[in-house]
């Protein structure tokens, strides 16, 4: 794999080079928070910040959505029939999309883009973007990334890795996506075989930096039944509020709504985020619920990541182990803790 | 994304005009031969402005030229169809989720019980099996199928027509009537199973659809009748927005109702956390 050195001196003058020919993404301050946006004018990406508020998935999946547009104006031809809107998928390229971050979006993948059908503005939008990721040499305290399949050096779902060194940038050039936008950004010293060896130390340093451990070699034997009822459900969901800001802020969750507005004659067909937090997600129109109960919600989302989900793709859990929602949880609901529950469950016989 | 159809037809299918059956013609004659649908499957209606719903197929696949849904009226997308009109504009998106098993059920008896407004996809299996083309791909078809009222039965014409054949034996019954002419049931589904469906053997499949209430109490009627849980197979439904499996709220467990459902045997379902 080609590895290519890039001084940080001429970083800031690469990335506009680049913002000629992508959209480009990256992590900015938007009032108190973090998060991952456009950049806007010569706006720079700052690649310091490690864990931000919300994950990248918004520059695949946006919050909202347009999907179909009509008119219902009578006298127009072709109206009441739905078009597909109209969204700009040129090149974008995200800016220091940390690796768990990158290996979310690798497993969200697998729900979009499936053999029976493949979602057009998702995939449209996933095969525009150029993942530059940027490694972790300094783990949050929240990170349990190495439990959960990734780890702060992994390259799944990545096009380039960037390894901070300080002085430099070291670039993992890891497809073809990631060489056409190291061209366009006018990178292109190779490293040298001391500067490879560098990053092998930062990897390890960083792997051993993480010291959460999560356990989950025996979810997938264990019976999916079994797990459902458990009896420790009604505990884990005993604080929680529904507040939906661990759906929100993961970068794996990708439940979506849609709805229709109308404004004069022109109507849109969009869609939002959605959480399974939400009593509304699963209301039938009867006024039945089947996950009427905030325990079943909240059994419902660590069921979907850590068991469901392994079971049907058989592609590890689907859960990076970002901890945003560790972090971000109004009262401390802890997955790591969940997942260890779930993990040395034995039903009572 | 939705082919256009246009409202060809709409009748008022219950006495209290909460059901509506409407009839759609495709606008481009391609989007007919794309629908090419099997009795079970459902399909999502699109009223641009309002939304989408998804309901299941109430015509047979052998029924050319149109399709048809019967609607009751309950939320936003379904009130603003039911007061749309002759000749209107509006999409569908489908076929949708998998049918009933008719590999299966070649050379089989099939036992069809259906309640309240839940009859639609199986009044398509049951023209589909009448069909001369299909009918002797099965051995008897048995129907037990109830509402509240006389009136609240739907495709009256229909059941009434299927009453008179001799290749199928129907059970209507309702809930109650003070009509002294009612010459058919009375009494709950689960009960007239019990009475008057055949017993299970080998080759006898029971096909279930209709309201929880419904199909809790008839599952151990058919079990009492000596029905296995691969005998029962069962049509659910479950909040939907995508139809394709990739909105994630119709799951049961790993199921999805919308892809790897609607139908379920029980023995499947069984295997399920049942969260329907």
């Amino acid at each position: 794999m080609k590895v290519i050195k890039i001084d940080k001196n001429q970083w800031t003058q690469g990335v506009d080079a680049a913002r000629k020919s992508y959209q480009l993404f990256g992590p900015v301050k938007i009032k108190e928070n973090y998060c991952f946006a456009p950049l806007q004018g010569t706006q720079q990406p700052d690649m310091n910040v490690v864990d931000t508020v919300l994950s990248p998935k918004s520059a695949v999946f946006p919050q909202t959505e347009k999907l179909l547009s009509a008119t219902l104006d009578a006298s127009k031809p072709a109206h009441h029939l739905m078009k597909r809107a109209d969204t700009d998928y040129s090149p974008r390229a995200v800016i220091g999309i940390r690796p768990f971050d990158a290996r979310a979006i690798d497993l969200v993948k697998l729900n979009f883009d499936t053999k029976e059908y493949r979602d057009p503005y998702w995939c449209d939008a996933h095969d525009a973007t150029t993942f530059v990721g940027l490694a972790v040499n300094t783990p949050s305290q929240f990170d349990f990334s190495t439990s959960m399949g990734s780890g702060p050096f992994d390259e799944k779902g990545l096009d380039v890795l960037l390894v901070d060194t300080d002085s430099a940038y070291l670039a993992k050039v890891i497809t073809e996506k990631g060489q056409a936008f190291m061209a366009c950004a006018g990178f292109d010293q190779e490293a040298t075989p001391d500067d490879v060896q560098k990053i092998e130390a930062l990897k390890k340093t960083a792997e051993q930096a993480i010291t959460t451990k999560v356990d989950t070699d025996n979810l997938k034997e264990k019976s999916l039944l079994d797990l459902h009822q458990a009896p420790f459900w009604d505990d884990v969901a005993f604080s929680c509020i529904n507040c939906g800001t661990c759906t929100f802020v993961c970068p794996t969750c990708w439940c979506f709504d849609i709805q229709d507005e109308t404004k004069g004659n022109d109507t849109i067909r969009f869609r939002n985020w959605d959480s399974c937090m939400s009593p509304l997600f699963t209301l039938h129109g009867s006024g039945h619920n089947p996950r009427g109960e905030k325990t079943q919600r909240v059994r419902q989302r660590f069921m979907h990541k850590l068991k469901y989900f392994l079971d049907k793709y058989d592609q590890g859990t689907m859960c990076v182990g970002c901890g945003r929602c560790v972090k971000s949880c109004p009262v401390n609901i802890d997955i790591r803790e969940v997942c260890n529950l779930m993990n040395a469950y034995e039903p009572q016989k | 994304m939705p082919y256009p159809v246009r409202i060809d037809d709409i009748e008022v299918a219950t006495e209290d005009r909460s059901l509506k059956t409407f009839t759609f013609t495709f606008l481009n004659p391609d989007d007919e031969v794309a629908f090419d649908h099997k009795a079970g499957q459902f399909a999502m209606l699109s009223i641009p402005g309002k939304g989408e719903i998804p309901i299941g197929i109430a015509s047979s696949p052998t029924e050319k030229g149109f399709v048809k849904f019967t609607v009751f009226r309950t939320g936003v997308v379904t009130k603003a169809l039911h007061n749309m009109a002759v000749g209107d504009i509006m999409g569908i998106r489908g076929p949708m989720g998998n049918w009933y098993p008719w590999d299966t059920l070649k050379g089989k008896n099939v036992v069809i019980i259906g309640g309240g407004f839940a009859f639609t996809t199986l009044r398509a299996s049951i023209v589909y099996m009448l069909d001369p083309a299909n009918r002797a791909n099965f051995g008897s078809i048995d129907v037990v199928y109830g509402a509240r009222s006389p009136g609240m039965l739907l495709y009256r014409d229909e059941l009434f027509e299927w009453e008179k054949r001799d290749d199928i034996n129907m059970h209507i019954t309702v809930d109650g009537c003070d009509d002294p002419d009612w010459a058919y049931n009375v009494g709950f589904v689960p009960t007239i199973v019990e009475q008057k469906a055949p017993k299970a053997d080998e080759d006898t499949f029971a096909i279930v659809c209709g309201p929880p209430i419904m199909i809790k109490f008839t599952q151990p009627a058919l079990q009492s009748l000596g029905y296995g849980e691969n005998q029962i197979i069962m049509s659910l439904e479950n909040r939907m927005k995508c139809g394709i499996g990739m909105c994630g709220r119709c799951n049961i467990g790993k199921e999805l109702v919308c892809k790897d459902g609607p139908v379920f045997t029980l023995e499947a379902l069984n295997k399920t956390p049942r969260e329907y």
